[in-house]
C-alpha cells in the first residue's frame, strides 16, 4: 500500500483541524526541564500567552513564559533593545540560572540573529576576567513555527540546550563509574519519574534531560516559587559530554538539525544509542536489554535484571493473557507525535488490535519505514500511514477506505472526530486538555504499559456497556 | 457599592493598608519598569476618579497576561460566528491555540445551518511561503474551503509573517470573491500580531471589518416583535448568550443581534434595523456602536446583564427606552417571576460567601461586571484591573478627548463612517432623547470600573506575574478571577480562582439563571473542604513535639 500523505490524500494546500502544533510550544516543554530556567520567546507577546495558555491546560501547572514582545516598531528596526530589557528584566524578577530563549516566526522572518544577541548582552555585563559570572546561562533554540511541528522544537531545544551547555572538556572527568545520558523525549511527568525509577534499580547513574517532573507537576507551595523546584542541573548538563554513551528514546525524533544524542557522538564520541519510546512488551523489552548492557556491574540475581522488572513483566502477560479476547482484532486509529504513534502502534500490534491508521501532523519522511521496523512481522498492508495529517484528512481517509474504527488512541484533539464517529478515544499524548491527570499518563514500561492496557480494555467495555441493548454487567 | 452590612470586621482595615502596595512592589523592579509601573497601579476614587496608565505596551521580560492583536481579531470578535469561516494566514500555531479554546457556543437552527465553530482553518505556512509568499496558498485555501462547504462568508485573519513578508489578504479576498462568485463576501482582516499592545487592537480591527463587510447588507425587517434591540459584546462563553436570549423573548423583545455570540452572517447584515444598541463589553465593541450611530442613528446604552440585579436594570432601562405601559409591566413581571429562585438560592449561598473578599484581574469589561455579582453575594473586591482594557474603562469616556494618541493606536485603521444617506433615521427625536435623559437614562456613556469599586481598593492595569503573586501573599482574597494562565500559581498557594475568560467548565453567568450558576460555584469554591487540607498534620504550626512524661 502507497502510504505517503499524498497517496492517501489529493494534496490539500491549507489545513483543516492541525494534527500538531508550533515549534516553539515544544521548545518551551523541553526548557522546563533545565534546573532554574525561564523560558522567553523572541517575538510577539500572542505567542507567549497562547503557548502558556495551552500548555497549563495540559499540565494544570504554573507556566512563566516570558517575551520580548515586540512592537511594529520593534518588528522594523530589530529586536535587540526588546532583548536586552527582556532579559533585564527576568534577571532582577526571577534570578534564573538559565534564560532559554526560542525564537518565533516574527523573529526568524526579520532575521533576528539571537545567537549575537547573546553575545552582545554579555560582552556589556562583563567583569574584569570577561563574562560577569553572575550572569545566567543563555540558550537558544530556532523554532520558527513554518518549520517542523512542536516535537521537532522540542528535540531542537533538547539539542540546543546539550549545545550550549556542554561546550568543553575543561575539567576532568568528573564520573567514578559508567554515566548515561537519557534523553528521554516528549513524555509526561510520571512517566519520567518511572524512566528515574527504573535506572536506578539497574544502578545507571544517569543524566535524564529534559526532567520536568517536578516542574510540570508540582506540589502545592507553602510559600511563591519564582521557579519552580526540579530539572536537570547545569552541571548535569554540561557532564554530558564526559558520558560513556547516550541513549535517546524514540528514533524518528529532530530531523531537522541533530539530535543531542548526535551531537554528543559526533562533537565528544559519546557513543550514541536509540531505541523506541518503551511501549508495550516487545519495545519495553529492548529498552531493558540496552539498561542491562549499560549496568555495570550486574545488578539483581538474574544477571543485572532486577527481580522487580521480571515480576512488572509477569503481571503483564497475564494482564494480556486475561484480556485478549476484549482487544483482538478491534481497529485503532492511532495519531499524534511520530515516535509515540509508532510506540502506540507496536504496542497495540502486539496485543492484537490493528492500527488501521497511523497518522501525524509531522512529516520527516520516516514514519512508516520506522513503523516497519518496530512492527515487524507484525505490520500488515493493512495499516495505513499518513505524515503530514489533518483531523480532516484522516477523516477522509477513514470514510474512503472503509477503516470503520473502534477507537482512537491519541490527544483530545481527536475528540470532534471522534464524538462524530460516535467510537471513544484512549488519550495519549499532547494535549490533553478534556480530562485531568494528563501529567500523570502513563505509558512507559510494563508499568505503563499495564495502566494503558486496562484503560484501553476499560475503555472497550464501557463502549459496549454503552451501545448495548441489554444492561450487561458481568462482562 | 457593597452593603456595610456585608463586609468583614478586617476588610476596612485591609482596604486601609491597600495604598502601601505599590511602593512595596515596584521596588523590586528596575528603576525605569519602576517608574512605569507606578503609574498603572492606582487607589480607586469614584467621585474622582485618578488617571491610570492603561492600554500602553508590556514592558519586555515582565510576564503578562496580555495576548495579541489576532487574538483579538480572530479569537475573541470573529471566533464565535458559527456560518463565517474563519481561514488564519500564517503557521500552524495561532491558528490552533484560538481552536475554540474559548468556550463560546452556538446553536444551529436546523441541520441545514452552518456550524464552522469546531473547525479549524489555516494556511499552514511552511519555509518556502517565507521565501516566496503566501499569496497562492491563501487562495488555495480559500477554494478548499469553499468547496467542502460552500459558506455564505470567509474571513481570512493574518499572523505576524504575514505581514513582514506583505501578502495581501484584502487583496486575495477581493480576487477570490470575484473568482468564486455566487455572492460569497470574502474579506481579510490585517491584524498581526505585532501591531497593538494587545488584543484590544485586534478589536478594533475586526470593528472596523464588521462595519465595513458586514453591517447594513441587508435590509429586510424580520421578526414579528417589535421591541428591536442588538446586543454587541456578548460572545456567549459558557452559553450566555443562551440565556439572554430566553429573558429577551420572555419580555417580548426582539434580540436581532448578538456581536458575536450565537450569531450569523445575516445577523450582522440585518443589524441595522434594530431601534437600539445595548454595549456589554465597552471595550471591545464600542466602536461598532458609534459606528452604527452615526451611519444609521441607532443609539447605544451601555448595559452590563451579570448579575441578577444587572440584569434587571437592564430590562427596565429598555422598557424606559422604547416607553410603552406594554412592555414596561411585561419586564417587570418577569423579572418578579424570575427572582424567585434567584432570591432562594442566593440566600443559601450568602451564608457562605457574606463577609468574603475577590480579586478580579481579567479582560477590559468583565473585571467590572463580575463586581455586580460579587456584591449580591455579599463580597467585597478588594483589587481589580484590566489585561486590555483602556482609560475609559477605568475612568469613564469622559476622559476619551484627554487620552494620549501613541504610535501603537495610530498604525490601527481608523475608518471614517459618515450618515447613510437613505437608511439613517434617529430612533427618537431630540426632545425624546432629551427627556429620556432628564429620567436618568445614559446615551453613549461608560462611567468605568472606579465608579463602582469602593474607595481606597486597588486598581491595577497589565497585573504582572510578580505583581499578582504579591497580592495574594499579602492579602489572600477568597477568591482570585482571573485566567487558566493565572489559575494554576494562584491555586497553588491555597486560593481558588475562577476563571473569566472562559468559566472553566461553568456557565452561563449572564441573566438570571446565570446568576443562580455563578452563586452556586462561587459558594462551592469558597467553601470547599479541599483547601483545607494544603498543610499536612505533621506541618501544623501549633503541632506540639511529644516529651518525656517523668
Amino acid at each position: 500500500m502507497n502510504t505517503t500523505k499524498e497517496s492517501i490524500l489529493k494534496e490539500a494546500a491549507s489545513s483543516c483541524n492541525a494534527c500538531k502544533q508550533c515549534a516553539p510550544l515544544g521548545a518551551c516543554i523541553a526548557f522546563k526541564g533545565i534546573e532554574g530556567a525561564l523560558p522567553m520567546l523572541h517575538g510577539s507577546q500572542g505567542c507567549a500567552t497562547y503557548i502558556r495558555r495551552y500548555l497549563i491546560s495540559h499540565f494544570r501547572e504554573t507556566m512563566d513564559i516570558a517575551s520580548s514582545n515586540f512592537s511594529e516598531e520593534t518588528t522594523i528596526f530589530g529586536g535587540n533593545k526588546n532583548f536586552n530589557t527582556g532579559i533585564d528584566n527576568i534577571i532582577s524578577q526571577y534570578h534564573p540560572k538559565v534564560i532559554a530563549i526560542a525564537s518565533t516566526c516574527l523573529a526568524e522572518t526579520i532575521g533576528e540573529d539571537v545567537q549575537r544577541l547573546i553575545y552582545e548582552y554579555q560582552a556589556t555585563h562583563t567583569v574584569e576576567t570577561g563574562h560577569d559570572p553572575s550572569l545566567p546561562e543563555m540558550v537558544f533554540a530556532s523554532t520558527p513555527s513554518y518549520q517542523g511541528t512542536h516535537y521537532e522544537g522540542f528535540h531542537e531545544a533538547v539539542f540546543a540546550t546539550v549545545k550550549a551547555l556542554a561546550k568543553k572538556k575543561t575539567t576532568s572527568n568528573p564520573f567514578s563509574l559508567h554515566q548515561l545520558n537519557l534523553f528521554c523525549n516528549l513524555i509526561s511527568p510520571e512517566d519520567i519519574r518511572h524512566l528515574k525509577e527504573i535506572v536506578a534499580d539497574f544502578s545507571i547513574k544517569a543524566m535524564i534531560f529534559p526532567d520536568y517532573s517536578d516542574t510540570l507537576d508540582g506540589t502545592s507551595w507553602d510559600s511563591y516559587q519564582r521557579i519552580p523546584e526540579g530539572g536537570t542541573s547545569i552541571e548535569a548538563i554540561e557532564n554530558s559530554l564526559w558520558a560513556v554513551s547516550s541513549l535517546e528514546l524514540g528514533t524518528i525524533l529532530n530531523t531537522l538539525t541533530q539530535s543531542a544524542g548526535e551531537y554528543l557522538q559526533d562533537t565528544f564520541g559519546v557513543k550514541n544509542f536509540r531505541t523506541g519510546l518503551p511501549i508495550g512488551i516487545r519495545e519495553t523489552d529492548k529498552f531493558i536489554e540496552i539498561l542491562r548492557s549499560f549496568s555495570s556491574p550486574p545488578v539483581g540475581d538474574l544477571g543485572g535484571f532486577p527481580e522487580k522488572y521480571q515480576k512488572q513483566r509477569g503481571r503483564l502477560v497475564d494482564l494480556y493473557f486475561d484480556g485478549h479476547k476484549y482487544v483482538s482484532m478491534k481497529r485503532a486509529v492511532i495519531y499524534g507525535e511520530e515516535d509515540l504513534v509508532v510506540g502506540l502502534a507496536a504496542f497495540a500490534a502486539e496485543i492484537g488490535i490493528i492500527p488501521v491508521l497511523c497518522a501525524t501532523g509531522g512529516e520527516s519522511g520516516k514514519l512508516e519505514e520506522t513503523l516497519k521496523e518496530a512492527l515487524g512481522d507484525l505490520y500488515s498492508d493493512e495499516i495505513a500511514v499518513g505524515q503530514g495529517m489533518t483531523f480532516e484528512a484522516m477523516e477522509e481517509t477513514i470514510r474512503n477506505r472503509d477503516l470503520h474504527p473502534d477507537l482512537f488512541i491519541g490527544n483530545s484533539k481527536g475528540y470532534y472526530l471522534a464524538r462524530k464517529l460516535d467510537i471513544p478515544i484512549v488519550r495519549a499524548g499532547f494535549p490533553i486538555h478534556d480530562r485531568i491527570g494528563a501529567q500523570h499518563n502513563r505509558l512507559l514500561g510494563y508499568e505503563g504499559t499495564t495502566m494503558l492496557f486496562e484503560q484501553i480494555v476499560n475503555t472497550l467495555l464501557e463502549e459496549k456497556q454503552r451501545k448495548s441493548s441489554i444492561g450487561y454487567k458481568y462482562m | 457599592m457593597i452593603d456595610k452590612n456585608d463586609k468583614s470586621k478586617n476588610a476596612d482595615a485591609l482596604i486601609a493598608e491597600l495604598h502601601e502596595f505599590r511602593d512595596e512592589v515596584i521596588t523590586k523592579y528596575p528603576k525605569k519598569v519602576a517608574k512605569k509601573r507606578a503609574k498603572s497601579i492606582v487607589l480607586s476614587d469614584g467621585d474622582n476618579p485618578p488617571q491610570i496608565q492603561a492600554n500602553v505596551r508590556t514592558i519586555p521580560g515582565i510576564i503578562t497576561q496580555r495576548g495579541c492583536t489576532y487574538a483579538g481579531c480572530k479569537g475573541v470578535v470573529l471566533g464565535p460566528t458559527r456560518d463565517i469561516i474563519n481561514i488564519t494566514h500564517g503557521p500552524i500555531g495561532c491558528g490552533f491555540y484560538s481552536w475554540l479554546t474559548r468556550r463560546n457556543q452556538t446553536k444551529p437552527v436546523d441541520d441545514n445551518d452552518s456550524n464552522f465553530i469546531p473547525y479549524c482553518f489555516s494556511t499552514d505556512m511552511q519555509d518556502s511561503n517565507i521565501v516566496f509568499g503566501g499569496e497562492e496558498k491563501l487562495k488555495q485555501a480559500i477554494r478548499e474551503a469553499y468547496e467542502l462547504f460552500h459558506p455564505k462568508a470567509i474571513a481570512v485573519f493574518s499572523t505576524c509573517p504575514v505581514g513582514l513578508i506583505g501578502d495581501d489578504v484584502h487583496r486575495v479576498a477581493r480576487h477570490m470573491t470575484e473568482e468564486i462568485g455566487n455572492g460569497i463576501n470574502i474579506f481579510g482582516f490585517s491584524c498581526e500580531g505585532y501591531r497593538g499592545v494587545s488584543q484590544s487592537a485586534g478589536h478594533h480591527i475586526a470593528n472596523n471589518g464588521l462595519f465595513k463587510n458586514l453591517i447594513g447588507r441587508d435590509d429586510e425587517v424580520r421578526g414579528q416583535l417589535k421591541y428591536r434591540v442588538n446586543l454587541l459584546g456578548e460572545y456567549n462563553i459558557g452559553g450566555d448568550a443562551f440565556e439572554l436570549e430566553r429573558v429577551f423573548e420572555k419580555c417580548g423583545i426582539n434580540l436581532l443581534a448578538s456581536f458575536s455570540g450565537n450569531s450569523t452572517v445575516q445577523k450582522f447584515e440585518n443589524a441595522h434595523t434594530a431601534d437600539l444598541n445595548m454595549v456589554m463589553c465597552h471595550r471591545s465593541i464600542n466602536y461598532v456602536a458609534e459606528m452604527m450611530e452615526t451611519a444609521f442613528g441607532i443609539p447605544w446604552i451601555k448595559v452590563q446583564p451579570i448579575g441578577a440585579h444587572s440584569t434587571a436594570k437592564m430590562l427596565r432601562k429598555i422598557a424606559q427606552y422604547f416607553g410603552e405601559q406594554e412592555l414596561i409591566d411585561k419586564v417587570e413581571e418577569v423579572i418578579a417571576e424570575e427572582m424567585i429562585e434567584v432570591q432562594k438560592v442566593l440566600e443559601q449561598a450568602r451564608k457562605r460567601t457574606v463577609g468574603k473578599l475577590a480579586m478580579l484581574f481579567v479582560g477590559g469589561s468583565r473585571a467590572h461586571h463580575y463586581q455586580d455579582l460579587f456584591e449580591e453575594l455579599g463580597m467585597t473586591t478588594i483589587a481589580a484591573g484590566y489585561e486590555f482594557g483602556h482609560r475609559d474603562d477605568y475612568e469613564g469616556r469622559s476622559v476619551i478627548p484627554t487620552i494620549q494618541i501613541d504610535a501603537d493606536s495610530r498604525n490601527i485603521e481608523e475608518i471614517t463612517v459618515t450618515q447613510d444617506e437613505i437608511r439613517y433615521r434617529p430612533r427618537k427625536t431630540e426632545e425624546e432623547l432629551k427627556a429620556l435623559e432628564a429620567e436618568g437614562m445614559e446615551f453613549n456613556e461608560y462611567h468605568g470600573i472606579m465608579k463602582q469599586m469602593e474607595k481606597g481598593t486597588l486598581v491595577i492595569d497589565d497585573l504582572s506575574h510578580y505583581e499578582m503573586d504579591q497580592l495574594i501573599a499579602k492579602y489572600k482574597p477568597d477568591v482570585f478571577c482571573a485566567g487558566i494562565k493565572e489559575k494554576f500559581c494562584v491555586q497553588k498557594m491555597g486560593i481558588p480562582l475562577k476563571q473569566l475568560h472562559n468559566y472553566d467548565v461553568g456557565g452561563p453567568y449572564a441573566g438570571f439563571q446565570g446568576a443562580i450558576n455563578f452563586y452556586k460555584d462561587i459558594e462551592m469554591m469558597v467553601g470547599a473542604a479541599i483547601w483545607k487540607e494544603i498543610k499536612a498534620p505533621w506541618e501544623s504550626e501549633d503541632y506540639v513535639e511529644a516529651t518525656f512524661a517523668y
